[in-house]
């Protein structure tokens, strides 16, 4: 992409420290919003870019902030989720650390946009250096005058605060994320009340990721329309796309959105490393259905993927090349989310367990014939019957892959262990491929 | 008052009603482990999941509230398929430990599978999750970790309904378990509660634990009486014995709990030292007799004294422990047979008695009010009169009826007021006051008779007969009766024809019935 946006720091040194954005056109953006447009109108233009949300999920992001009660005596929160948890996805990290301004005026904009007046960022425990860039970087924003009291003199009156995680997937679950903001345990709350109505504290709250918060500046600064231009209208505009696996080239990509699975796999990854073979990637982070060699040439945007049955989701990007065991390699993913699980409902707690038992027992040539209809068995039933969708993530991509690699599932029974194992060599946890 | 339809039934039911609640009223149970009626809802366990009419997913029955027209299906092919999907993931890291478990007979694991299951197990046992087990938590309750389904009643319960938080959830996934919060103890006056929640085995009794199968023991309706609450129980027994009180829901009384303490009390009502037969004061010691030896004494002493000094020198003081019905025969025995003035009742508690402001109440008696209706705590003699005209020598003979003379007035005083008086004691224990008596007539507890008590708040409750009074005792009732037929009255036959005579006659019983009070209580007037 020509001019980066959601990356621009890798063409601008220092673009993370406050002077150096300001000075290449930050927070001009966050001045027009504030001086010269009402909140409704900058929750309009957010609705007409068709802004759709970064996280995983693909809500349209101006659709959600319209749920927000009109006349609601309470306050309105704005949180940001950067507990970025998906395997595969590292996009938040970089936008946190290294263009840290345009998620903190990606925040204010939308703060002012929901009438909101206070902000939290949750921030996964683990990224200790990305709380220490916020937290440094708010500050500064603080003592220009940014954000605290009277922002450009407009009255409006924002404080942000940083609050960090302590290890769980389960809290980048919105309404998980709210609970552990309120100190308790982060099991999801029951849907609805949605957290529009009933969020933090009892009160209407938005929940947005960091990539979908770095977006709004721009939108407001170029207008919808240019959004919109970028990629397929109906979920467009600049896209990170997080590739690692068995590429030349891991790391993020931002390309407008829709760009081919197959284009940027080989014209920018740099293609399959070691001069291997392409045997399938998981394009939306581990949450979703896997996709074989066949079905790369899809677009990478919201609609598209679903027309193959696939989502978008994070675009945490794994490709496994020809020598990777796909038993190991589900029971790696399992492994994920037994582990993450919040233990809440019986369906994903016991279910998630049940999984991954099953796969160390089959990846260490003990599993039996019945173990995949059983997999399958488990995994319908896990979904659709939960609090939350953990459950779902952990489901869809095990019936994917044992609908796409049934053979190789089977192989492993009747073989008695893993084909990709050297006959002999001990069952070591953490390598996916033939040494 | 939303109208819906479950399982092609109507139904109409008050607005705010769960369809757990509304399928109950058609006699349909939902399956379910978290929701209870008395706690939040969680929705954790998915067990009630059901088809809800132009729902495209199941729901959760305790968490979706009626609304006109809703039609529901709590047995489709598709909840059925699910809830027994749910008992299978619920059962697979459940220990095989029903045959130690004291849940087995009224576990919901158990009943459900017996519903939806009868499967075979599909998942390794050498894959279990282990866990704690015998956890001692606190003086009544025992956690076994492995056995917990994670429903989270018991960290709701002590969260919500006692406010005391010593129970929450630790770690995550299928290692969560239930534990107490570093440095506490499960010690609050109600924490015997969370074992009647647990629907499983993971929180068991300590006094009940491995004494009885549960299938072998019977079921009676009752009241307890350790104090003025009058919490409604259950009472488990067999071949005479009580094993256990189980609180019995109330939403007037106490809702669905009771305190620890009225939960053993069941033991202070089977002691060791129980009156077995009538005893009459010899030279030495008391000389057993029967019955009609007794009765005819206590006759004998009356008709003498009644004659050499007057009707005036007859007294009566009845306990707050007796049952309205006693209390009523009593001074009905008195007052209209014998023609005595003085009747008393007394209701009496340790002044420092623990009282809350939820179930337990500083007065320890479960008639007070009983005995207040009937005229005998304001208004006529006190126990103070009685006891200073027996010291003058105006009163010569003392009927006490479960009446704990010592406590209430010391040793001291009895000894001076009680010394040329015959006392004649209906009682059940050997206490202080069966030392001065020189006829015991032994009666029977709470759960040996039949009759009414009348708690705090003015609501009459009934207790039914669960098993006779051992021995040679009789019921309260029965003895009063008896001995009123004795000195020439009429012997009424039937509590009911007691009750029916009670309430035509004292207003404030005005127009109760037995079936009136049912097994929930009515007020009185």
């Amino acid at each position: 992409m020509a001019d980066k946006v959601l990356l621009r720091h890798l063409d601008i040194p220092n673009f993370h420290q406050l002077d150096v954005y300001v000075a290449n056109g930050g927070y001009d953006a966050a001045r027009k919003a504030l001086t010269t447009m009402k909140p409704e109108e900058v929750t309009d233009q957010v609705k007409a870019s068709n802004l759709r949300g970064r996280g995983g999920a693909g809500f349209g992001t101006g659709m959600k902030w319209g749920f927000l009660p009109k006349d609601s005596s309470k306050p309105v929160y704005l949180c940001c989720n950067a507990d970025e948890s998906e395997p595969g996805t590292f996009k938040d990290r970089a936008i946190i650390e290294w263009n840290t301004h345009i998620l903190l005026e990606g925040l204010l904009i939308s703060s002012y946009a929901i009438k909101s007046y206070t902000c939290y960022i949750y921030i996964r425990g683990e990224f200790v250096f990305g709380t220490k860039r916020l937290e440094e970087e708010i500050a500064a924003a603080y003592a220009k005058g940014y954000l605290g009291k009277n922002i450009f003199g407009t009255g409006f009156d924002l404080d942000m605060y940083v609050h960090r995680g302590a290890g769980a997937y389960i809290c980048g679950e919105e309404t998980g994320l709210i609970e552990s903001l309120e100190g308790k345990r982060a099991y999801p709350r029951i849907k609805p009340p949605f957290p529009a109505t009933y969020g933090l504290f009892g009160c209407p709250t938005i929940v947005n990721n960091v990539e979908t918060l770095a977006c709004v500046p721009s939108i407001i600064q170029n207008g919808p329309a240019w959004f919109k231009a970028i990629g397929p209208e109906s979920g467009p505009g600049p896209k990170i796309y997080c590739v690692s696996g068995h590429v030349e080239k891991p790391g993020l990509y931002e390309l407008p959105m829709g760009v081919t699975l197959r284009a940027l796999l080989y014209d920018h990854a740099g293609g399959i490393r070691g001069g291997k073979k392409l045997k399938a990637v998981m394009p939306g982070g581990s949450s979703f259905p896997i996709l074989t060699v066949d079905e790369i040439d899809v677009a990478m945007d919201f609609d598209s993927m679903r027309k193959i049955n696939a989502f978008l989701g994070s675009a945490g990007i794994i490709v496994m090349d020809e020598d990777t065991c796909m038993v190991k390699a589900l029971e790696i993913i399992d492994r994920f989310y037994h582990h993450e699980s919040c233990g809440q409902c019986s369906p994903c707690r016991e279910g998630t367990g049940w999984l991954h038992k099953l796969l160390v027992r089959l990846e260490e040539g003990n599993g039996r014939s019945e173990d995949i209809e059983l997999m399958n068995w488990i995994s319908t039933n896990m979904m659709g019957n939960t609090v939350c969708v953990l459950a779902d993530a952990a489901a869809m991509p095990t019936q994917s892959f044992l609908e796409k690699f049934k053979d190789e599932f089977i192989e492993h029974v009747t073989l008695g262990r893993c084909p990709f194992q050297k006959e002999g060599a001990p069952t070591h946890r953490h390598t996916a491929h033939a040494a | 008052m939303p109208t819906i339809e479950i399982d092609g039934k109507k139904v109409t039911v008050p607005d705010g009603f769960n369809v757990i609640q509304a399928a109950e009223q058609l006699g349909i149970e939902v399956p379910h482990y978290c929701y209870h009626p008395g706690l939040s809802i969680s929705g954790n366990c998915r067990m009630c999941l059901v088809e809800i009419e132009k729902m495209p997913k199941l729901q959760i029955a305790c968490n979706t509230k009626v609304t006109e027209g809703m039609v529901v299906k709590t047995a489709s092919p598709k909840a059925k398929v699910a809830q027994s999907a749910v008992l299978e993931f619920i059962l697979i890291n459940h220990p095989i430990d029903c045959p130690i478990c004291d849940q087995a007979g009224e576990c919901k694991l158990q009943d459900y599978y017996m519903d939806y299951g009868k499967y075979q197990s599909r998942f390794p046992i050498e894959a279990k999750v282990e866990k704690r087990k015998v956890v001692d938590i606190g003086p009544h309750v025992v956690l076994d970790q492995e056995r917990c389904i994670l429903c989270a009643r018991c960290t709701r319960f002590t969260d919500e309904v006692t406010k005391t938080g010593e129970l929450g959830l630790f770690a995550r996934s299928d290692h969560t378990y239930v534990d107490l919060f570093p440095g506490k103890k499960l010690d609050n006056p109600y924490s015997a509660n969370v074992v009647d929640v647990c629907p499983v085995g993971a929180l068991t009794l300590k006094d009940f634990r491995f004494k009885a199968r549960v299938w072998y023991l019977e079921k009676a309706e009752s009241v307890c009486t350790k104090c003025s609450n009058g919490c409604n129980i259950d009472i488990y027994h067999r071949r005479g014995q009580m094993f256990r009180f189980r609180p019995r829901s109330n939403v007037d009384v106490n809702q669905y709990w009771m305190c620890d303490e009225g939960r053993l009390w069941y033991k202070e009502l089977q002691k060791e030292s129980r009156i077995m037969r009538p005893l009459v004061r010899g030279e030495e010691a008391f000389t057993p007799v029967s019955w009609e030896q007794a009765i005819g004494t206590v006759v004998e002493k009356l008709n003498h004294v009644k004659a050499q000094h007057g009707a005036g020198a007859i007294a009566g003081i009845v306990g707050a422990k007796a049952t309205n019905e006693e209390a009523y025969l009593f001074a009905r025995l008195l007052k209209e047979q014998i023609g005595a003035d003085k009747v008393a009742g007394l209701s009496w508690s340790p002044a420092d008695a623990f009282h809350d402001d939820f179930l337990i109440k500083a007065d320890k008696n479960p008639n007070t009010r009983g005995l207040q209706a009937l005229g005998l705590l304001n208004g006529g003699a006190s126990v103070a009169d009685i006891l200073a005209a027996a010291e003058q020598g105006t009163v010569k003979a003392l009927l006490v009826f479960g009446a704990d003379l010592v406590s209430a007035c010391g040793q001291e005083k009895l000894d001076k007021a009680l010394g040329e008086v015959s006392v004649i004691a209906f009682d059940t224990d050997y206490s202080g006051i069966t030392e001065y008596a020189d006829v015991i007539l032994p009666v029977g507890t709470a759960p040996e008779t039949d009759g009414t008590f009348t708690n705090h708040a003015g609501r009459v409750q009934r207790v039914r007969q669960v098993f006779p009074p051992p021995a040679e005792a009789k019921t309260g009732w029965e003895a009063l009766s008896s001995l009123h037929g004795k000195l020439g009255g009429t012997e009424l036959m039937s509590i009911t024809e007691v009750f029916s005579e009670l309430a035509g006659k004292v207003p404030a019983f005005a127009g109760l019935t037995y079936g009136k009070i049912g097994s929930q209580g009515a007020m009185l007037a």
